[in-house]
């Protein structure tokens, strides 16, 4: 009969026929595992970087990785780098607040171009005033320009549920639009940038001789003062039950939207203080690119520390020590700049890869005995 | 006990094993066997592997280990498709149809057996099996202007035209007025005469007697025994599942002082889609008393809670609330929760979505009992050592399996979570208590704390109002019932003479008009 053909070719197969990889999300994870899984990435992605190294450029992976903590902590650098985590690591402290209520703030850019902006204006304008007058100016208006510049999409969040992510991230180009429309504007010279000669005053002051120390301090600040908001201020309490569940904090009598609100006028706000303390602290000159990409590489740099800001320090360092290593990379070892980009990807693979395996099991159901003798084993 | 494998059997199971991840074991070396012609029912508490057990023989699921034999034959069944091919069919417990198709048009959904596609011809057949059984369906009516029951016919004729000889059925009882399990119980007896196998998941007993020839109880995974439901009673198969003897009875004392405390009046509610949900309620819930509201699920129980804790507006109405230090009437209407406490009302509220309302399934225990209490004091710093301390007082008191306080709630058994969630409004004296289907997905015991936790409220003078689905339970444990029935009070009861059958015809009874549907 047709039908018991049918079962003896299933019974054929039977063995096979379980599935050969289960998956099952991990129940606990114990911070040892968590640290050693981390460290295999690393040390695979470095080793995966100099195969690629050696097989396409001849280079000495050793001199190739030389050549990036040089970059990175040479003598010339270590400035320069801690410049430049202080404000990635800034943008992203920023952004997470806003990430930690699950509204995926990608408008950090805009909001650090928009603060950016406003202290421009007043750095250009405000002649008459004395000094330290004009650096709170400067101050106030990249802050609140900021916080504008985050309230805006809040609101049409909670009042009319817009879709945060979209409306952030367009806000970024509007952002830059307005720049290039005060290039024009202030500088009538045609000059992609507008110049420390037109950006006179209320500028910041620069702490023992050292340009970037304002930054640093300021960001260090913010670091401490961010994990303390989030850890056990009432507000930080509330944004993580409004993150986790909306029901149950209307259900205990949150105003979800004032906290939404609140909160981006937070981020913004933040955001903000970091455009100032580029143009009023560090360059004193504005153009479109001035926050270069930081802020969406700050979403990576807060996912990665799970938006806990002591870890953030690390993700930040980690990410700001590879691009800065791979710039030297294409210096001094005259490769291609994409190269650098290449390891970077490569690293950045691995390292958020092993995310999957902090948080999945996997089984392989290999050479199961296939019958009666297999005993139940419960711990398969 | 078990019999060997032979053709004797519709379906026979040897040392079926599954387990999820390294610590969870769904089921361990369970032996089953099926007659041809009978209904077996398959019970057990939540969470002892019923429905893991089912889906395996549906295909859903791969044992681990273990082996299906279906008329004596090894079966290897790695998909529905291939429980079909075996003749074995599931209806599951959440319906799974296109609510735009008609009935007929959901039968035959995805099946692809070479044929042309007929639907003149299916109609007919469709309308063949249901005379057969003895189902009421209209093959041609769409889904979403179908009932409960008649969505569960669809699901039933669906498998039963794909030819299943085996029918697994979900909990199929959950959803159903006792009318209508009448009903259900009447076509599966023809089914069974038919000589069809049936297999009936549930975890109420009376139903078990009332339907089943034999019963195989499941614990913690693990198959107890089967036995003839003829020869066994609701002590013993109890006894069986829990595995120690417990006490059945919830004791009902008689109110003491009772007085008004929630007075409703009249309110109505449009929801955000425009359909009233609530037309014209008025109750008073009294103190020192457990008002149960009845009805079928989604009548309004849920849009009534929400309206008296202020989490949803009304159209009008008034909910007046006395207070009983100073007997002063507060009104509730269109006032925030947090507006609420505010004014002195102690109304506490524990909602039918435990981990999406009551708490927050990712923060720990102690986080979880700050929700009620971290705005009190005017520090911006949140005091962790109060609701610390309540954590412990709780999870002491309440007996709740976990190990720590700083345990995410998600991580507990839903028994736990219930218990960390009612400990944390009972904490908070109030003076009006609402649950919401509070023993869902409870084990007997966890049940019976819930219960006697609720009778103490009681006796301590709260006003309690408890949502539930299980007519039983209302009736042993509420001293007066309201029924909702499609947002209108359809009557009130006296919870110590209402007859199960009279609340049944009050949940289907929309307000002197009689339903059509």
């Amino acid at each position: 009969m047709n039908k018991e053909n049918a079962v003896a070719e299933k019974d054929h197969a039977h063995s096979k026929s379980a599935p050969f990889i289960t998956i099952t999300k991990r129940d606990s994870s114990s911070l040892k595992r968590n640290i050693v899984v981390r460290v295999i990435a690393i040390l695979a992605a470095l080793a995966v970087s100099a195969l690629i190294t050696l097989f396409i450029t001849g280079e000495n992976p050793i001199e190739l990785f030389k050549t990036v903590i040089d970059g990175a902590f040479g003598q010339f650098r270590i400035w320069g780098t801690a410049q430049s985590v202080a404000m990635l690591l800034g943008i992203a402290l920023a952004l997470t607040p806003a990430f930690k209520m699950k509204f995926w703030n990608t408008g950090g850019e805009g909001q650090v171009l928009i603060g950016a902006l406003a202290s421009a204006l007043v750095m250009m304008t405000a002649k008459d005033l004395p000094h330290w007058l004009a650096s709170i100016l400067v101050i106030l208006a990249g802050v609140t320009a900021g916080a504008i510049w985050g309230i805006i999409p809040a609101v049409f969040k909670a009042y009319w549920k817009t879709n945060e992510t979209l409306f952030t991230l367009m806000m970024n180009y509007v952002a830059i639009q307005l720049i290039k429309y005060f290039l024009k504007v202030a500088d009538g010279s045609g000059s992609s940038t507008v110049g420390p000669s037109l950006l006179q005053y209320g500028r910041l002051p620069v702490l023992f001789d050292q340009q970037y120390m304002l930054n640093i301090i300021v960001v260090a600040v913010m670091t401490v003062m961010m994990y303390i908001y989030l850890k056990i201020s009432k507000h930080g309490y509330e944004i993580s039950v409004v993150g986790e569940s909306e029901n149950t904090a209307k259900y205990i009598g949150i105003n979800v939207k004032k906290v939404v609100i609140r909160t981006m006028a937070l981020s913004g706000a933040l955001c903000g203080l970091i455009g100032v303390l580029l143009v009023g602290a560090t360059s004193y000159s504005i153009d479109p690119n001035l926050a270069g990409g930081n802020g969406f590489t700050a979403i990576m740099v807060s996912w990665l520390a799970k938006f806990n800001p002591i870890i953030m320090i690390f993700t930040t360092l980690l990410i700001v020590v590879l691009s800065r290593g791979a710039e030297n990379v294409s210096m001094t070892l005259g490769l291609n700049k994409s190269f650098s980009d290449i390891l970077t990807g490569i690293i950045l693979f691995f390292i958020i890869g092993c995310e999957f395996f902090i948080n999945y099991k996997i089984h392989f159901n290999i050479a199961k005995k296939s019958n009666e003798e297999a005993e139940g084993n419960g711990n398969n | 006990m078990s019999e060997t494998v032979s053709e004797k059997f519709a379906l026979q199971l040897r040392t079926v094993t599954k387990a999820f991840g390294t610590k969870v074991i769904a089921n361990k070396n369970v032996d089953l066997d099926v007659h041809y012609g009978e209904v077996l029912a398959i019970l057990g508490e939540n969470g002892s592997g019923k429905t893991t057990l089912m889906n395996m023989i549906a295909g859903i699921y791969h044992p681990d280990a273990g082996e299906i034999y279906v008329n004596g034959e090894k079966a290897s069944i790695n998909s529905p498709k291939d429980a079909f091919k075996y003749r074995i069919g599931m209806v599951h417990q959440h319906f799974k149809l296109v609510d735009l198709f008609t009935a007929t048009e959901n039968i035959i959904l995805g099946i692809n057996d070479g044929n042309k596609f007929d639907i003149a011809s299916a109609e007919k057949e469709v309308k063949s099996i249901s005379d057969k059984y003895g189902f009421v369906i209209n093959p041609k009516k769409k889904i979403y202007e179908m009932s409960v029951s008649e969505k569960q016919t669809v699901e039933i004729i669906k498998v039963l035209y794909r030819g299943a000889d085996i029918l697994i059925l979900d909990e199929p009882t959950a959803v159903l007025t006792p009318q209508e399990t009448e009903k259900l119980f009447d076509v599966i007896r023809n089914m069974r005469n038919d000589g069809k196998s049936i297999l009936i998941i549930t975890h109420k007993l009376h139903e078990v007697l009332a339907i089943s020839d034999r019963v195989s109880v499941l614990r913690k995974g693990e198959h107890i025994a089967t036995v003839n439901t003829a020869e066994t009673n609701e002590i013993e198969l109890t006894e069986m599942m829990v595995g120690k003897k417990v006490s059945l009875n919830i004791g009902r004392s008689e109110p003491k002082d009772t007085c008004d405390r929630l007075i409703v009046s009249g309110i109505n509610m449009t929801n955000t889609e425009g359909v009233k949900v609530l037309k014209d309620i008025s109750f008073t819930a009294k103190a020192g008393e457990i008002l149960g509201i009845a009805g079928i699920a989604g009548s309004g129980q849920r849009e009534l809670l929400e309206a008296i804790a202020g989490l949803r507006p009304l159209d009008d109405g008034n909910i007046t609330y006395i207070n009983p230090v100073n007997s002063e009437q507060v009104e509730l209407r269109s006032k925030s929760p947090m507006q609420i406490r505010e004014l002195g009302v102690r109304l506490s509220f524990v909602p039918e979505d435990r981990l999406g309302m009551g708490l927050v399934g990712n923060m720990d225990i102690i986080d979880n009992m700050m929700l009620r209490s971290y705005k009190k004091g005017r520090s911006v710093f949140v005091d962790r050592k109060p609701p610390r301390q309540l954590a412990d007082e709780i999870i002491e008191s309440l007996e709740v399996v976990t190990p720590n306080a700083q345990t995410p709630v998600r991580r507990l058994s839903g028994g736990n979570v219930q218990k960390v969630l009612v400990g944390r409004e009972i904490a908070s004296a109030p003076s009006v208590l609402m649950v919401a289907y509070p023993v869902r997905g409870l084990d007997i015991n966890s049940s019976y704390t819930i219960y006697n936790l609720l009778n103490a409220q009681k006796e301590n003078g709260v006003a309690v109002i408890y949502v539930g689905e299980d007519l039983d339970v209302l009736l042993e444990l509420c001293d007066r019932i309201i029924v909702l029935c499609a947002g209108s009070v359809s009557g009130v009861l006296d919870g110590r003479t209402a007859k199960k059958e009279e609340v049944g015809l009050l949940m289907t009874k929309v307000k002197g008009v009689g339903e059509n549907e």
